[in-house]
C-alpha cells in the first residue's frame, strides 16, 4: 500500500486517475481503516486528503449558507454553535454516528461516500438541499447529495473524481430541520430507520418541505409524496396521517437482526411524524 | 516496501519512528515506541481500549495510521501521572475499585480526562454518553462512573 499526502484536490484526483489497483481516500478513516484492518478492502493507493488547505474549515458563504470542508470531524460540527443553530438536523444526524472517539475523526463526506443506506449523516443533508462539489479531471461541478449514493457501498462518483466540499444553502429565518433515527439501544448502533425533515413556513402554513428516509431502501430516499402531504398544511392530524402513509409507501426495506420489514415500515411513518413536528416547531422559531 | 519516517510529539517528547504505511498509530505506539499502555481490544474502533488524544482530540489509535501522526501532538496514558504522583482520576479508580482486569482502564482514564478538560462539571448522563465508546466487560460501569464523578469533584475543589 502506498500512502499519499497530496496538497490539492487536483493532485489527489491525479493520483487516483493514475492508479491501477484499489484506491481509497483517507479523511477520518473510521470506515477505511476498519475495512483495511479486517482485510475487507486493502487499498494499493491510500490518499490522505487532510493536507489539502481548507479541508478542516466550516465557513459561512456569501449567500448565508455554509461550506463544510471534507475532513471536518463530527465533533467539530457539534462544537461549532452557529452551524447547529441554522441546521440542527444536520448536526444532530452527524452527532449520532459512533462514539466520542469516532466523532473526533468521522466526516460527513466519508459517511456519504461509504454508501450505507443507513448513514445517519446523509438524510438531513438531502433534506437541506445540500450539494457536494465534485472535483475531477475536467474541473469541479456541484452535484445534489441525493445523486451520490448508488446502492449499498456504491456511489456515482467516477474513479478519477472526489468530493471536495459540502455546500449547504442558507436556512433563512422561517425554516427548520430535524433528524431522528431508531435504534434498539440508546447509543452506538446502526439506524433501523432514519428520517430527516426540512420545512419552510409562512406563518402557520408549510410552504416547502423535504422528507428523507434512511435504512429502508438500497439508497437513502427523498420522498416527494411525503413532502407533498405537508405543503399547504398547518401540520394538522390529517397532514401527519398523510405524511406517515406516504413515508410507509416509500419503504422497501430488508429484514435483518435489527428489524423486520413490517417494523421498519411502521417506524418510518412514526419517525416522519415526530421529525416533522420538531422541524415545524423550529421553523416557527419555537425552541426545540 | 519502504517504511515511512514519522516525527511526532508524544506526551511532550519528540519521538521518531519508522512504520509500514498500513500500521496503525496503536501498533506504532506499542511496537515502535514501546508505550504499551494503550491496549488493542477490538481493533475496529468499537471498544475504546486504545484511546489517546491526537492534537487534543480523543480518538481510537487503532483507527489512525502511524503515518498520520507526522507533526501531531499525541497524549497517552503514560503521560497522565506526574512521576510517582497519580492523576486524581487514577487515584479514584483505585479507591473505588473501578477496575478488575484493567484492559479497558487506560482508555477510560484518557477518555475521562478529555471530558473533564472540556467540561469540569459534567452530569452523570453526560459522562455516561461520553464514555459510551469505552467498553468494560468486568465492572458493570457503575464503579467507573462513581470514580470519575468523584475525581471530577476533587479536581474542581482543587482548582
Amino acid at each position: 500500500m502506498r500512502y499519499h499526502t497530496p496538497t490539492s484536490f487536483e493532485d489527489a484526483t491525479a493520483i487516483a486517475a493514475r492508479a491501477t489497483g484499489i484506491t481509497r481516500y483517507l479523511a477520518g478513516g473510521t470506515d477505511v481503516l476498519v475495512q483495511l484492518r479486517s482485510d475487507a478492502v486493502t487499498p494499493d493507493d491510500l490518499i490522505d486528503i487532510k493536507h489539502i488547505p481548507g479541508v478542516r474549515e466550516i465557513a459561512r458563504t456569501e449567500g448565508g449558507g455554509w461550506r463544510i470542508g471534507v475532513a471536518v470531524a463530527g465533533a467539530e460540527m457539534s462544537e461549532h454553535g452557529e452551524l447547529g443553530r441554522d441546521w440542527p438536523g444536520i448536526v444532530e444526524g452527524m452527532d449520532l454516528i459512533g462514539s466520542t472517539q469516532v466523532q473526533g475523526r468521522a466526516t460527513l463526506v466519508g459517511n456519504l461516500c461509504n454508501g450505507s443506506p443507513a448513514a445517519d449523516g446523509v438524510p438531513a443533508l438531502i433534506a437541506a438541499r445540500a450539494t457536494v462539489t465534485v472535483t475531477g479531471p475536467d474541473g469541479a461541478r456541484d452535484v445534489a447529495v441525493e445523486d451520490i449514493p448508488a446502492g449499498p457501498g456504491k456511489t456515482t462518483l467516477a474513479r478519477d473524481e472526489m468530493i471536495s466540499a459540502v455546500n449547504i444553502p442558507a436556512q433563512g429565518t422561517n425554516g427548520g430541520d430535524a433528524y431522528l433515527r431508531f435504534i434498539p439501544r440508546t447509543e452506538m448502533d446502526i439506524a433501523v430507520v432514519g428520517c430527516a425533515v426540512n420545512l419552510t413556513v409562512d406563518g402557520d402554513t408549510i410552504t416547502a418541505a423535504r422528507v428523507v428516509l434512511g435504512a429502508v431502501a438500497p439508497t437513502i430516499r427523498l420522498v416527494e409524496e411525503a413532502a407533498a402531504a405537508l405543503i399547504g398544511t398547518t401540520l394538522d392530524d390529517a397532514a401527519l396521517a398523510a405524511l406517515a402513509e406516504a413515508a410507509e409507501a416509500a419503504c422497501a426495506p430488508i429484514d435483518d437482526k435489527r428489524g423486520t420489514i413490517e417494523f421498519r415500515t411502521d417506524v418510518a411513518g412514526v419517525l416522519a411524524k415526530r421529525a416533522a413536528k420538531i422541524a415545524y416547531a423550529r421553523a416557527r422559531g419555537e425552541a426545540q | 516496501m519502504s517504511k515511512i519516517h514519522v516525527t511526532t510529539t508524544i506526551n511532550g517528547d519528540e519521538v521518531e519512528y519508522l512504520c509500514d504505511p498500513r500500521e496503525t498509530l496503536l501498533d506504532c505506539l506499542r511496537d515502535r515506541v514501546g508505550l504499551t499502555g494503550a491496549k488493542e481490544g477490538c481493533g475496529t474502533g468499537d471498544c475504546g481500549a486504545c484511546s489517546v488524544t491526537l492534537d487534543g482530540r480523543l480518538v481510537c489509535s487503532c483507527l489512525v495510521l502511524g503515518a498520520e501522526a507526522e507533526g501531531k501532538e499525541i497524549t497517552t496514558i503514560e503521560g497522565m501521572a506526574q512521576g510517582d504522583d497519580l492523576h486524581p482520576l487514577q487515584r479514584k479508580f483505585i479507591e473505588h475499585a473501578a477496575l478488575q482486569c484493567g484492559v479497558c482502564t487506560p482508555g477510560i482514564l484518557v477518555a475521562a480526562k478529555a471530558l473533564l478538560e472540556k467540561n469540569p462539571d459534567p452530569t452523570e448522563t453526560e459522562m455516561r454518553y461520553w464514555l459510551a465508546g469505552n467498553l468494560c466487560r468486568c465492572t458493570g460501569y457503575d464503579k467507573i462512573i462513581r470514580a470519575v464523578m468523584d475525581a471530577a469533584e476533587e479536581m474542581r475543589e482543587a482548582s
